[in-house]
């Protein structure tokens, strides 16, 4: 692949498929398109709109939306002028926006809407490097006077009319960027400490493409869809540079609220989730069939477990029985099909999930129906994505093997180190954490893992994270909680247990299912505490827990467990944006909740401090039932 | 300037009840007038003689001019006067893109055969009007529950869905009774917003009517109390909250007693 930095590899395409679609956005209900040559356009203009209000090489440009063609349009332009789009997580409290953009030395903010103006305009005194914040949509800022405001289409404007003074200009600006030359801030949301803000080159960005192409087949007539934060690396890998180096289209969803829709009627022809949303979509699926009609109902239940225990046999790479070959078929025919279509996989090639570990059941369940779901694995420092299953060589609970242009090894305390052209430049403004993070040319990464005999990655936890009981007995928390997890009924869980006598869980019940579980059995609650406190739910709960327990060894099954009263917020610091459990901080904020975990008490009281959206403030007082496993049928056996 | 509507000594008795009585009110183009006033003030009931649902026994009352008086609802709306209800009134069974297309019935002016044909005109009108339905759908923000049957939908969506009803006529003069009522502190704030944002971007006229004087006080730009049919107060937010006969018909007391 030749050297090229993105807006290169812009101005590539347009010449070579001016007329191909590169960007659609679903608006007013149609898909509206950008062929390359109206992306082209679109990044000319913005970057010497920006070059007009003084934006210049190494400037930095923080962007707040959704996922829209403006936004990637945005990123492009900032790299054409030779600066850096920093993208920040769209639903991120003002104190953390406020961090990125002000560590970021930020001198433009692109925003989407009113609600993104109001945050910055909200942060304006301490946000002092910030000489212009540019807004996409100008729905309800008609009044809005502040003279760092300006429309996109103004800027746009502008940068129209500098390009017909100036023809040439913009093609003199893209052909002075430089492989090497920062093209992207990434925060990496870091479930310990503040944000820090990794620089990746083109050449990273380029290098960890390649990487996977080396591997997999994309085209240039493949779809993609948008829809992850465009803040979390992943989202830049394959909709920012794997759609500019491969040509392909992207998709935005028309809100965040469709995309499940908008996923079916664009059909991708590779797609990246986190776990939480194919949790999600196995949720999805149960509990439709919890309310479909018998014939489906059983259609499901005879053959769902034929088509796991296929998957699971080719995984193994065991023969087939004749009976499961049927059935499979069968299977295919009446069931897997019509639910592949159905959710909009039907003509998916490759399907990855990363960012976090997924649960076995889960990723059993989507290869049951066919659906070619892969574990990735990588890090923002490494240009995103590093490791793949193959094709063919899919085995559970592996990540796969490293890209062909990337070096995996493990340390002796098994934390994986990588070296590749991928690995990043180093963290912005902070020589100390580069230097921790990069040791004679290796990324640390601070996973703990483990090759197995197959030559497969196989990711343990945080390193940091891998504990044991007071007994000595070594468990991964993240393990026990993927299980919880695949339950349609549980959206979070935290396992504890450090140095304690056994394993104990705080749960997040689901509210949207058990909800509907509890109306179905005309169970009348009012609040998610209510709910969350209810007898029946803990019963509930419990089948789910006993479940899990049952697969996992003696010595590290779940022993107690509670149901929190709230679900765990980004904005109260519980977990990452990208949905990581922040232990360290969940450990201080529940102590008292741990506490009652290894106690005798039946319950524990939380009192919590609710701020209204007004700015009124109320603490709040529930009691936290704790139920051990096992309990509820002791008591009935006396 | 003369007013956009003018309601004149209007008058409406039911049986012995004198629901309003002689109200005179200007409504200015342009801004956002709310009225307020205790139960049984007759805020609904001035409402219903604007959109000629009641016609007054006494009085009259004017758009831009003509007057609507005497006539039928139906004239009234093509005159651009389009109004929301206290509780909601919509098609529960058709979905939401059915009912705002319903909202567009009365710019439509194909006749029943022409409408009935799938190509020619019947068909570029139908494409016209939805396109003007998706921008309420993009304005207010309701994508996802396009295709959803009303009825289905949590109740503060429903009054989202009815102002779009409402907004599908295009109207001069938009009624709102009571668009926040019945809906949780989040849908409230949205309502709001909604209601500033079709102020400002369409100039749209807004008569509103709602008891929760936080969002009245917020969002008017003049507020007029009805007590017992009456008018008993007209003003900016601040000048209605200082005056003590507004007090008096709210707390039933004297103004600092």
């Amino acid at each position: 692949m030749p050297a090229m930095t993105l807006p290169q590899f812009l101005l590539k395409n347009a010449r070579e498929h001016p007329g191909a679609s590169a960007l659609r956005e679903k608006e007013k209900g149609i898909w509206q398109e950008w062929s390359w040559a109206d992306y082209l356009a679109h990044v000319r203009a913005i970057a010497l709109g920006l070059v007009s209000l003084g934006f210049r090489r190494d400037d930095k440009l923080a962007l707040l939306s959704d996922n829209r063609p403006q936004v990637y349009a945005a990123m492009v332009a900032a790299q054409a002028v030779g600066g850096v789009p920093v993208p920040v997580y769209q639903d991120s409290i003002a104190r953390e926006i406020q961090y990125v953009i002000d560590h970021a030395d930020a001198k433009v903010v692109f925003t989407e809407d009113q609600e993104q103006v109001d945050k910055i305009l909200d942060l304006k005194g301490s946000l002092k490097k910030v000489e212009r914040v540019i807004y996409e949509d100008p729905k309800g800022l008609r009044h809005y006077r502040d003279p760092l405001l300006m429309s996109l289409e103004e800027l746009e404007e502008r940068g129209r009319k500098l390009d017909a003074e100036r023809p040439g200009l913009f093609e003199e600006l893209v052909g002075a960027t430089r492989p090497e030359d920062v093209a992207l801030f990434c925060y990496t949301s870091g479930t310990t400490g503040v944000p820090k803000g990794a620089m990746i080159s083109h050449s990273n960005l380029v290098s960890a493409i390649e990487g996977i192409l080396q591997i997999e087949h994309y085209d240039r007539t493949d779809q993609m869809l948008a829809y992850l934060p465009p803040a979390w690396i992943g989202d830049t890998f394959w909709s920012l540079a794997g759609s500019l180096i491969v040509g392909c289209t992207v998709n935005c969803p028309e809100r965040p609220e469709t995309v499940l829709e908008n996923l079916r009627e664009i059909g991708p022809h590779f797609l990246v989730a986190p776990p939480r949303i194919w949790e999600n979509l196995v949720s999805t699926v149960q509990v439709k069939m919890a309310d479909a009609s018998w014939v489906k109902r059983y259609l499901y239940r005879w053959l769902m477990p034929a088509g796991e225990e296929s998957a699971r046999r080719t995984m193994e790479k065991q023969p087939l029985s004749l009976r499961l070959r049927l059935l499979r078929a069968l299977g295919e025919f009446l069931v897997f099909a019509p639910l592949r279509d159905h959710l909009g996989f039907g003509r998916t090639r490759y399907a990855y999930t990363g960012g976090a570990p997924l649960g076995p059941e889960v990723f059993l369940f989507f290869r049951a129906i066919g659906i070619n779901l892969k574990q990735v694995y990588g890090q923002t420092e490494a240009g995103g994505v590093s490791c793949v299953q193959r094709d063919g060589d899919i085995k559970l609970g592996t990540v796969g093997k490293p890209f062909p242009n990337t070096e995996v090894r493990l340390t002796e305390t098994g934390e994986v180190i990588s070296r590749s052209p991928c690995v990043f430049v180093g963290y912005y403004k902070n020589p100390e954490a580069t230097a921790a993070t990069i040791r004679d040319g290796w990324l640390h990464s601070g996973d703990a893992a483990l090759f197995d005999q197959d030559g497969h990655l196989v990711v343990i936890d945080r390193a940091k994270d891998v504990t044991a009981l007071a007994n000595g007995t070594k468990f991964a928390p993240q393990y026990i909680e993927n299980k919880l997890k695949f339950s349609a009924y549980i959206k979070e869980a935290v396992v504890v247990g450090q140095d304690r006598p056994y394993v104990g869980a705080m749960i997040n019940i689901d509210m949207e299912n058990v909800g509907k579980w509890a109306e179905r059995r005309q169970i009348a609650y009012t609040t998610y505490t209510d709910l969350a406190q209810k007898r029946e739910v803990y019963d509930l709960i419990a089948q789910e827990v006993e479940r899990v327990n049952r697969d996992l060894p003696e010595g590290t099954r779940i022993h107690k467990y509670v149901l929190l009263h709230k679900e765990l917020d980004p904005d109260d610091e519980e977990v990452t944006r990208t949905r990581k459990v922040r232990r360290g901080f969940v450990a201080k904020k529940y102590a008292d909740i741990i506490d009652a975990l290894y106690s005798k008490a039946p319950a524990v009281g939380v009192t919590s401090l609710i701020t209204y959206q007004d700015g009124r403030q109320a603490t709040v007082r529930t009691e936290l039932a704790i139920r051990q496993v096992g309990e509820a049928r002791e008591l009935a056996a006396v | 300037m003369s007013a956009l509507v003018e309601i004149r000594d209007v008058s409406k008795a039911f049986g012995g009840v004198q629901a309003v009585s002689r109200v005179s009110l200007d409504v200015q183009e342009g801004e956002i007038l709310s009225i307020i006033g205790p139960n049984g003030a007759g805020k609904t009931t001035l409402l219903n003689c604007i959109s000629s649902v009641f016609h007054p026994e006494k009085g009259t009352i004017r758009l831009d001019g003509h007057e609507l008086t005497r006539l039928s609802p139906p004239r009234v709306a093509a005159l651009g006067v389009a109004r929301t209800f206290q509780n909601i009134a919509l098609f529960r069974g058709m979905t939401v893109v059915d009912n705002l297309m319903l909202g567009r019935h009365i710019h439509m002016k194909n006749g029943v055969l022409r409408s009935m044909l799938y190509w020619g005109p019947g068909r570029r009108e139908e494409v016209a009007h939805r396109r003007v339905v998706e921008d309420i759908i993009d304005f207010l923000e309701i994508e996802a529950i396009r295709k959803r049957p009303v009825g289905s939908l949590p109740y503060g969506l429903q009054k989202r869905v009815e102002l779009g009803r409402a907004l599908a006529l295009h109207p001069k003069v938009l009624l709102l009774d009571e668009p926040m009522g019945g809906t949780n502190h989040e849908e409230k704030e949205d309502m709001a917003r909604f209601v500033l944002d079709v102020n400002d971007e369409w100039g749209t006229t807004i008569i509103l009517i709602e008891h929760d004087m936080g969002v009245v006080m917020d969002i008017s730009r003049r507020v007029v109390v009805l007590d017992l049919g009456e008018k008993i107060a007209e003003g900016t937010p601040a000048e209605v909250k200082a005056n003590p006969q507004v007090v008096k018909a709210y707390l039933g007391t004297k103004a600092g007693a």
